[in-house]
């Protein structure tokens, strides 16, 4: 069944396999990549840094983003740090270690090859971001500082206060501006890629939307590059930004390109809760406060409660309830484990504040202990924030938290060399699915994205290239025919069905379908009742989505409307996915599958596979397994007891 | 008070978010409405009700553009994306001043806590000749843009970088630096100002650059190559009145306009290029 998938895995000793496949790949001569175009899509850390890699190396490049600009892509919103096994702090990190905790924090479900290639190449991207003027924090002595993130014994995170991804991001979009000033890059701002064109089977080029003068456009090219992100906005309300989407991916995947394990999605435990139902988004806490904050709950149901409220409960009336269950690790356990705790609780009745869907984190202890102005110094902009955003005081009272989709370890399935399904189409940095397994540690997504961009498809995009002819497919070829028409019938008919229900209407019950049934904590029968409503509301939007205006304008109502149909598509899978997979693992918890403890419980002899979904049309995907093997790693049940 | 109110009506079984809607507030807005760049345009006033406190000011616009749709009325196009105060996107003139009333926060981090009852509020896009009006409150920024291609980077090529602890940077300097880079981009300093004057967002990358070791090769050509890219884009001159630094959401110090005209001046009197 895995004959279909061909993970390219290079043969020979883990630490030996990205220099000898650097070795075997074709390359294409410095004289001959002028005459080959890559297209990119998507500017975030995955894309830029490959767009001006690529410009470095003399292909063409023409480079998309929804966006007005590169340098708004989501990754400029990541806080806490990048990993990188630098071993500058001499605390015993290495390659190996780095790779280990990779493995391991993404429960056994990534492969070994890919994570221990992301592992050797970390310390070259801060070299290079350092290289272009990245302002990291550094220590008296002028050196390197580093902090430590969850699932992890050593400290290599590096970090730029708790902007990392805005001072990362700019620097890619300096190395991406020099390329576009030297005529290598071509920028198309505020442009979204709506397809893929296929000619005998390979990625040829793409279809876009001009998003201010809605003008459906062609482009051609000999490679087409997809780092378009994630897709947690399937659930409505999640950290990402308004704009993030799945509509490439999703595209890509109905011309053939695999999606693997769409259900692993990372919530993240500590986010300011839903307000009412006008929130748009939820702002995410960095895990960092749970060095400090002790999580709990009453023991009876209050709801209601409030922040204040909370300071009048007696100690031996409160629950402390990571303490009191894990109580070597306490409030520091893993994202998925804190996430499903205070999701229990609440379901218990016991949370607090007017929805009663969050639980105090609460600082008390750690100010009396250390004194206010420590804990300002160590968290005074995150407590600004919750302030700002909730009104509430953080010094004085109880923080409110509650988990929220964070991110997305699904992703295109793609091989050793970042390829997809699809021969000459890639997917880089969150898009694919590649390195995190069932899930991410903090700090790793931006290792990934960089990697990926800077130094892994820079070499392997040439093995593709470099067997084919340097004459393009001509934009008048009747692929590009057939994928504008379906573009635009796809926009019509969203414009033509002028129904009754706006787009964020069916947006919000499309995201509490997931979050109820494909969110925390999934059950066989949960998740086929979720498939059932999944479907009729595919049905009903289709029927009574309202959309106003028209296409040939700048209209955010088409451009939701056009992602929230992929949503729903994607939204079956995930299902699907979640459906298939009877084991619990990472962010993936299935109830049925459970410890006597009520802990997470996977089952390898069975689930040692990567899902690759493929698209048939009919409503169903088809399920393709590539097995995982673990030469170099033990696999062991996680405990944090 | 509320403490007793809130358990007075938990007891009587009431929900909780019951008690906090004798805050919402009705509101008069103002807003700038034009089809697109060809357009005249002109304000329109629209009211919103029932407006809670906890909400967002561009989540209030959410609510007033469900309600349009709902109607087959244009909704108000506006930019947004993180919702968080960092990536730039967001940009409207509220009640005159650029993100609004509070300082150091973008529009997407200003709440609906900051307004009272019955308040009117105006609302209105970025205003420059160099930021063209798209439409509605939707502006043409991509001038920023071009002012970092022509100079905005560290001319290096992914790879063969030293290693990272080979060059050690002051703390001092390091920090100094990363302030100046902490600039988002949205151009409120330009909105701010009455010159339109783009001074402050050049120095930030100019001085954070300027700053560290690894932009030195490239200082004098930086600069003379980026004012003159601002120059060409139509942003107007500066006077030194503080506004843009004033407005500023992340807060970027006037000392940077100071940094670029000393960077400036010493480029031109040793300037190899021919300007
Ligand atoms: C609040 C928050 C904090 C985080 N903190 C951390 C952290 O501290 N450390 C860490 O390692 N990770 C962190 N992450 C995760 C990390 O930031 C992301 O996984 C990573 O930045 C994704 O980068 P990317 O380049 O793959 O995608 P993105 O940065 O999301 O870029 C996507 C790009 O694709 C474009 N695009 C999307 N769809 C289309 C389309 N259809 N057509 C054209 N263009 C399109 C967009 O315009 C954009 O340019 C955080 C995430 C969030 C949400």
């Amino acid at each position: 069944m895995s004959s279909v998938l061909n993970s390219k895995v290079p043969e020979g000793p883990l630490a030996e396999k990205w220099e000898k496949h650097k070795f075997s790949v074709k390359l294409v001569n410095p004289a001959n990549k002028r005459k080959y175009d890559i297209i990119v899509v998507g500017t975030g850390l995955a894309g830029a840094s490959a767009a001006a890699s690529f410009g470095e190396l003399g292909y063409n490049v023409k480079a998309f983003a929804y966006q007005d600009s590169p340098r708004r892509a989501h990754s400029i919103a990541a806080q806490g740090g990048i990993n990188a096994s630098k071993n500058y702090q001499n605390d015993g990190d290495s390659t190996f270690r780095l790779f280990y905790d990779t493995i391991k924090g993404g429960d056994y479900r990534s492969r070994e090859a890919n994570v221990y290639r992301l592992a050797e190449v970390s310390t070259n991207i801060i070299d290079q971001c350092v290289a272009q003027g990245v302002p990291f924090a550094r220590d008296y002595g002028g050196l390197l500082d580093n902090r430590s993130f969850g699932g992890a014994q050593v400290s290599r995170t590096f970090y730029a206060r708790g902007q990392t991804g805005q001072q990362l991001l700019l620097g890619a979009y300096g190395a991406l501006n020099r390329q576009i000033s030297n005529g290598k890059v071509k920028m198309y701002n505020r442009t979204e890629m709506l397809d893929v064109v296929m000619v005998n089977g390979e990625a040829k080029g793409i279809i876009t939307r001009n998003l201010i003068t809605g003008e459906i456009e062609r482009h051609s090219a000999h490679a087409v590059v997809l780092a378009t992100g994630g897709y947690g906005n399937v659930f409505f309300l999640s950290t990402n930004a308004m704009g993030c989407n799945a509509t490439a991916a999703w595209r890509a995947h109905r011309r053939g390109a695999f999606f693997a394990n769409p259900c692993f999605t990372q919530i993240h435990p500590t986010c300011i809760p839903v307000s009412g139902e006008h929130q748009s988004k939820l702002t995410l806490m960095s895990e960092s406060l749970r060095n400090d904050g002790r999580v709990w709950v009453p023991k009876e149901a209050r709801k209601g409660l409030t922040a204040k409220e909370a300071l009048n409960i007696p100690e031996e009336e409160r629950d402390y309830y990571l303490e009191r269950k894990y109580p070597s690790f306490g409030n520091l356990v893993p994202r998925d484990v804190a996430s499903r705790n205070a999701k229990d609780v609440c379901d218990e009745g016991r949370g607090v504040g007017p929805s009663g869907l969050a639980v105090f984190l609460d600082f008390a202890d750690a100010i009396n202990r250390d004194g206010e102005d420590l804990i300002r110094s160590k968290y005074g902009n995150l407590f600004d924030m919750y302030m700002q955003i909730t009104g509430d005081n953080p010094y004085e009272v109880p923080m409110m938290i509650y988990p929220a989709v964070h991110y997305t370890m699904g992703g295109l399935w793609v091989d050793y060399n970042l390829q997809t399904t699809i021969p000459g189409l890639y997917a880089i940095g969150e898009c694919n699915f590649s390195d995190h397994g069932a899930n991410r540690l903090g700090a790793s997504a931006l290792m990934q994205g960089l990697a990926d961009g800077y130094f892994v498809i820079p070499y392997t995009i040439g093995d593709y290239l470099a067997s084919q002819p340097y004459e393009k497919v001509g934009t008048d070829h009747e692929a590009f025919d057939e994928a504008e028409k379906t573009v635009n019938d796809h926009l019509d008919k969203l414009l033509n069905i002028n129904g009754n229900k706006t787009v964020d209407e069916f947006h919000k019950e499309l995201g509490k379908i997931m979050w109820d049934y494909c969110g925390m904590s999934r059950t066989g029968e949960g998740l086929k009742k979720a498939s059932g409503m999944v479907k009729e509301l595919k049905e009903e939007f289709w029927k009574n989505v309202k959309v106003v205006g028209t296409a040939d304008e700048l209209n955010q109502s088409l451009e939701k409307a056009n992602r929230v149909s992929d949503f729903i598509e994607l939204a079956e899978v995930m299902i699907q996915d979640a459906l298939d997979r009877a084991e619990s693992c990472g962010g993936h918890f299935r109830e049925e599958s459970q410890t006597p403890e009520g802990e997470a419980l996977r089952i390898d002899d069975e689930y040692s596979y990567v899902s690759a979904w493929e698209f048939t049309g009919n409503g169903a995907a088809k399920l393709n397994k590539e097995d995982l093997v673990f030469e170099n790693v033990k696999l062991t049940q996680r405990s944090y007891k | 008070m509320l403490n007793l109110l809130n358990e007075a009506i938990n007891r009587t079984g009431i929900k909780a978010d019951k008690t906090i809607k004798n805050l919402n507030m009705n509101l008069t807005l103002k807003i700038w409405r034009q089809k697109n760049q060809n357009d005249k345009g002109g304000f329109e006033s629209y009211q919103v009700s029932d407006v809670s406190p906890d909400m967002s000011f561009l989540e209030m616009i959410d609510v007033l553009n469900e309600d349009l749709v709902k109607e087959d009325k244009d909704p108000v196009h506006f930019d947004h994306d993180c919702r968080e105060g960092i990536c730039g996107t967001c940009s409207m003139v509220i009640n005159g001043r650029p993100h609004g009333p509070k300082e150091g926060i973008t529009t997407c981090q200003l709440h609906m806590r900051s307004f009272s009852d019955g308040d009117h509020i105006t609302i209105e896009p970025w205003r420059a000749k160099a930021f063209p009006v798209i439409k509605d409150l939707v502006v043409d920024r991509t001038s920023f843009d071009r002012i970092q291609q022509a100079g905005g980077y560290v001319s290096v090529n992914t790879g063969g970088a030293p290693d990272a602890n080979e060059i050690p940077i002051p703390k001092r300097i390091a920090d100094e630096a990363f302030d100046a880079a902490t600039c988002i981009g949205c151009g409120a300093c330009v909105a701010a100002c009455k010159n339109a004057s783009a001074m402050l967002f050049v120095s930030a990358k100019v001085s954070q650059l300027a700053m560290l070791p690894q932009g030195q090769v490239e200082r004098k050509t930086r600069v003379e190559k980026m004012v003159a890219q601002m120059d060409e884009e139509g942003f107007g001159a500066c006077t030194n009145t503080g506004a843009c630094a004033a407005e500023c959401p992340k807060g970027i110090d006037l000392s940077n306009i100071a940094r670029l005209n000393r960077e400036y001046i010493g480029a031109k009197l040793k300037s190899e290029n021919v300007s």
